[in-house]
C-alpha cells in the first residue's frame, strides 16, 4: 500500500490548514457564499437536504485497517455513527456540522486521509478496479498508475475551476470491474511487447445524457500518461461547454466535436506538451509501485470444506480467484436484505479492519459497488473470516445478484433527489430474498437513482430504476439491459413508469420473463440482448 | 492610443516584476491581430491565446480577464503564453479571489488586479499555502518528485 513521505503529509496538513482559514473567512462574512461553495466542495463538503455532507476520498479504493478505524471514529464523533460507502470508492457521513469539518479532516490527516477534491468542478478522487494487486486475471497492478495521478491532479493549478466535475478510472484487466467506459476519462493499463502503456477513453458519463467513452488512443507509453492526461484536460478546459451546467461535461464536448476532432485536438497538445515536459521523472512511478509489491503470500490449502451449506454459498457468491491459488478475495457484502445499500455502522467498520489486519495483510478495499473487500484472505482462514461476518451482519451471500443493488442517497437526503430509493432497494431485496428467487435468477445488477443525474447508475443496469416527479407523486420508470462492465452498454427505458408497488412487482415480472427464457447458463443481461425489449413489454404492459 | 479598455497601474494590487509597467489601456486580441504596434492586450475568456503567439516578442502586457472566477480558461490561456515563452507581464483582472492567487501564480501570472481590493494578510497567506507542489506548471518550481529523486 502506499504510505505517504514527508511531502505528501505536509501537502495534507496545509490543505487542512487552508480550509480552516477558508471557513474563517467565511464566517468573517470576506467569503460570500457563492465565494465559498466551490472552496467547501473541493473539501468534500456538500449541502444535501437536511445537513451538510462530508465525502472522505479513498483513493482508488485502497485502505489499512488505521484508516477503516478512524473512518469509525469519525462516523462516532462528528456524525451518528456510520457512514455510506460510493460507487466512487469513497465514503460519505451525512450529518456533519461545518464547525466540525476542519477538525474531522485534521483527524483524517492523521492516518494519510482526506477530503481533497471529492466533490467540486475539478478531477476528483481516481477509482481503480477495486480486485487491483489481488485478481488473477489483471495485466499488472493499475494501482501505482492511479497514485501517480493522484498526485498530478492534486491542486492541479490549471485545472481547478474546469467546465464541471471531471473523473478518472485506471484499470489493468480485460475485464471492466470499475465502470471505466462510463468515467470522463477511462484508462486501462495494457502492455505491449512487455512495455507498459495507457490505453485512453475520453467522454464517458452518465448523468441525463449517458454516453459510453469512445477509445482515443490506443496506447500512450507509460512514460507519458500525466502528459496525455494533462493534453486531454487542457483541451477540456479550454473547450468545454460553460453557458449550461447540462452540457457542460467532457461527453459533451466529444460528442459536439466527434472523437475525431476531440482526439486530434488532444494530440496537437500532446505534442506540444511532450517538448514543455510536465511528466514526472520516471524514478517516481518505480517509486510508487515499490509501495505496491504484493505481500508475502504463503502456500496453504486450495480447497475447504463445504459441508455447511450456508457457508459455501457464501464462498460461492463473495469470493473472486486470487492470482495465488491459495488465496481469494473475500467480498463483504453491505447489501443485507433490507439494509440501505452501501452504509456500515461505526462497529461493522471496526469489525472489518480487524479482519483486515488478522486475514488480509492489513488491507481493504471499498469496492466499485458499495461493498468492502479483503483483498487477500487465505481459503483455509475463509471459515473464520465469514463466521465473524456473520456475526457483524455482513455475511450476506449476494455479490453481483439482484439483492446487490447500487443505489443513490435519493430523497431521504439528497437536495436534487426527485423519488426516494433507498426503500425501494430495500423493499426489493426484501423480497427477493424472502421467495428465494435471488439465487434462482443467479447474476442481475439493479440501480436505481432518485433522478436524473444518475448517481445509482440506473443507465448501467441490467435493470435500471429511475425515480422522477409525476405531479408531485414518485413515479418510477424501468429500464433493462445496461451494463457497466466490459460489454458496457447503456439500458433503455420500458415504456411508462409505476408507482413504487407497481416498480416492485414490474422487476418481479421480468424475471419472471427471464427465468421462463434463459438458454444455458445466460445471464438476465444475455437473455434480454438475445430476445429483446418486446417480451419484457408484453409482460408489463400486455394488451 | 487612448481606450477603455484595461486595468491601469494604480489598480493593480501585486506584482512581482521590477520593470516599468505599461502605462496605457490594452487592446481586444482582435484588434491586436490588426495594430502591429499593440504592445498590450486583454484576453477574454473564449479568445485563443495561441492567436497571440506569432506576436509575443512585441508585446509588454497581456491581462487575462476573468468576469467570473469560477471560468478557468485563463488558467490555460496564462500556462500557454508561458510555454511560448512569453516574458512580458501576465495580469489576471476582474474576479480574482484570494484562494486563486497561489494556483493563479503557478500558472504564469505574475500581477494581479481584483476588481475588489483583498485582504494584504490574507493574501500573502495564500500566496505562501503551498510550500511544495506536485506537478510542473508555469513557474520554475521543482515538483515533489524532482525533490524526491535528485541526486
Amino acid at each position: 500500500m502506499y504510505k505517504y513521505d514527508q511531502y505528501d503529509q505536509a501537502m495534507v496538513d496545509a490543505r487542512v490548514e487552508e480550509f480552516r482559514d477558508q471557513a474563517r473567512r467565511r464566517i468573517e462574512g470576506k467569503l460570500t457564499e457563492d465565494q465559498f461553495k466551490p472552496l467547501r466542495l473541493m473539501n468534500g463538503l456538500y449541502l444535501q437536504l437536511h445537513a451538510y455532507m462530508l465525502r472522505v476520498a479513498i483513493p482508488y479504493g485502497t485502505l489499512d485497517a488505521r484508516q477503516m478505524e478512524m473512518l469509525a471514529d469519525i462516523a462516532d464523533k462528528y456524525d451518528r455513527g456510520y457512514g455510506h460507502f460510493t460507487t466512487r470508492q469513497n465514503i460519505q457521513y451525512n450529518w456533519i456540522k461545518l464547525e466540525d469539518c476542519a477538525d474531522a479532516l485534521a483527524d483524517l490527516a492523521t492516518v494519510e486521509m482526506h477530503a481533497i477534491q471529492t466533490s467540486g468542478n475539478c478531477i476528483r478522487n481516481i477509482s481503480a478496479d477495486h480486485f487491483a494487486g489481488a485478481a488473477a486475471d489483471e495485466v499488472i497492478d493499475p494501482r501505482p498508475y492511479a497514485e501517480l495521478m493522484r498526485q498530478w491532479s492534486s491542486f492541479h493549478p490549471e485545472f481547478t475551476y474546469l467546465p464541471r466535475k471531471f473523473k478518472i478510472a485506471v484499470i489493468a484487466s480485460a475485464k471492466d470491474r470499475a465502470a471505466m467506459r462510463l468515467h470522463d476519462i477511462g484508462i486501462r493499463i495494457v502492455k505491449r511487447d512487455g512495455e507498459a502503456g495507457a490505453q485512453f477513453y475520453a467522454g464517458g458519463g452518465m448523468g441525463r445524457t449517458p454516453m459510453i467513452a469512445p477509445l482515443i488512443r490506443d496506447f500512450v507509453p507509460i512514460d507519458q500518461m500525466i502528459t496525455y492526461a494533462e493534453a486531454c484536460l487542457r483541451v477540456y478546459n479550454r473547450y468545454g461547454r460553460r453557458d449550461n451546467k447540462y452540457k457542460a461535461r467532457i461527453k459533451i464536448l466529444v460528442h459536439e466535436l466527434g472523437a475525431a476532432e476531440y482526439t486530434r485536438q488532444v494530440e496537437e497538445e500532446f505534442a506540444h506538451l511532450l517538448n514543455v515536459g510536465v511528466e514526472p521523472p520516471r524514478e517516481e512511478l518505480a517509486r510508487i509501485a515499490a509501495h505496491f509489491a504484493p505481500p508475502a503470500f504463503v502456500d496453504g490449502p486450495k480447497t475447504l470444506d463445504r459441508s455447511d451449506p450456508d457457508f459455501a454459498l457464501w464462498v460461492d457468491r463473495n469470493t473472486h480467484r486470487h492470482k495465488h491459488d491459495a488465496y481469494v478475495s473475500a467480498v463483504i457484502s453491505l447489501k443485507p436484505a433490507g439494509g440501505i445499500p452501501g452504509d456500515a455502522t461505526a462497529d461493522q467498520m471496526r469489525v472489518v479492519a480487524r479482519l483486515a489486519r488478522d486475514y488480509s495483510f492489513d488491507e481493504l478495499r471499498v469496492m466499485h459497488t458499495q461493498n468492502l473487500l479483503l483483498p487477500h484472505v487465505r481459503i483455509a482462514d475463509l471459515h473464520a473470516v465469514w463466521t465473524a461476518l456473520e456475526a457483524a451482519g455482513l455475511g450476506a451471500p449476494n455479490m453481483d445478484t439482484i439483492e446487490d443493488i447500487i443505489a443513490c442517497p435519493g430523497l431521504d437526503y439528497c437536495s436534487l433527489a426527485n423519488a426516494r430509493s433507498i426503500p425501494l432497494a430495500q423493499r426489493i431485496s426484501e423480497r427477493f430474498a424472502e421467495t428465494g428467487r435471488t439465487e434462482v435468477v443467479g447474476e442481475l445488477k439493479l440501480k436505481i437513482s432518485g433522478c436524473i443525474n444518475a448517481c445509482g447508475h440506473h443507465h448501467a443496469g441490467h435493470i435500471g430504476i429511475l425515480g422522477v416527479d409525476k405531479k408531485g407523486v414518485e413515479n418510477y420508470q424501468l429500464s433493462l439491459g445496461g451494463s457497466e462492465a466490459e460489454d458496457v452498454s447503456l439500458a433503455k427505458i420500458t415504456g411508462p413508469g409505476f408507482d413504487e408497488d407497481g416498480v416492485i412487482a414490474a422487476v418481479e415480472k421480468v424475471t419472471d420473463v427471464y427465468l421462463a427464457s434463459r438458454a444455458g447458463g445466460e445471464r438476465f443481461l444475455d437473455t434480454y440482448r438475445r430476445i429483446g425489449m418486446e417480451p419484457f413489454k408484453e409482460a408489463l404492459y400486455g394488451q | 492610443m487612448a481606450n477603455d479598455l484595461g486595468t491601469s497601474p494604480d489598480e493593480v494590487q501585486f506584482r512581482f516584476r521590477d520593470d516599468e509597467p505599461v502605462d496605457h489601456g490594452t487592446v481586444t486580441v482582435d484588434s491586436a491581430l490588426e495594430q502591429t504596434n499593440a504592445n498590450a492586450v486583454r484576453i477574454e475568456p473564449g479568445d485563443d491565446a495561441r492567436a497571440l503567439l506569432p506576436f509575443l516578442d512585441r508585446i509588454a502586457l497581456v491581462e487575462v480577464n476573468f468576469p467570473s472566477f469560477g471560468d478557468g480558461r485563463g488558467y490555460s490561456a496564462a500556462r500557454i503564453l508561458r510555454e511560448a515563452g512569453y516574458t512580458g507581464e501576465l495580469r489576471a483582472v476582474g474576479q480574482v479571489l484570494i484562494d486563486q492567487l497561489s494556483h493563479m501564480r503557478r500558472c504564469g501570472f505574475d500581477s494581479f488586479a481584483p476588481d475588489k481590493r483583498l485582504d494584504e494578510e490574507d493574501a500573502a497567506r495564500a500566496f505562501a499555502t503551498w510550500e511544495n507542489v506536485y506537478q510542473r506548471a508555469a513557474d520554475a518550481r521543482r515538483t515533489i518528485a524532482d525533490k524526491r529523486h535528485e541526486t
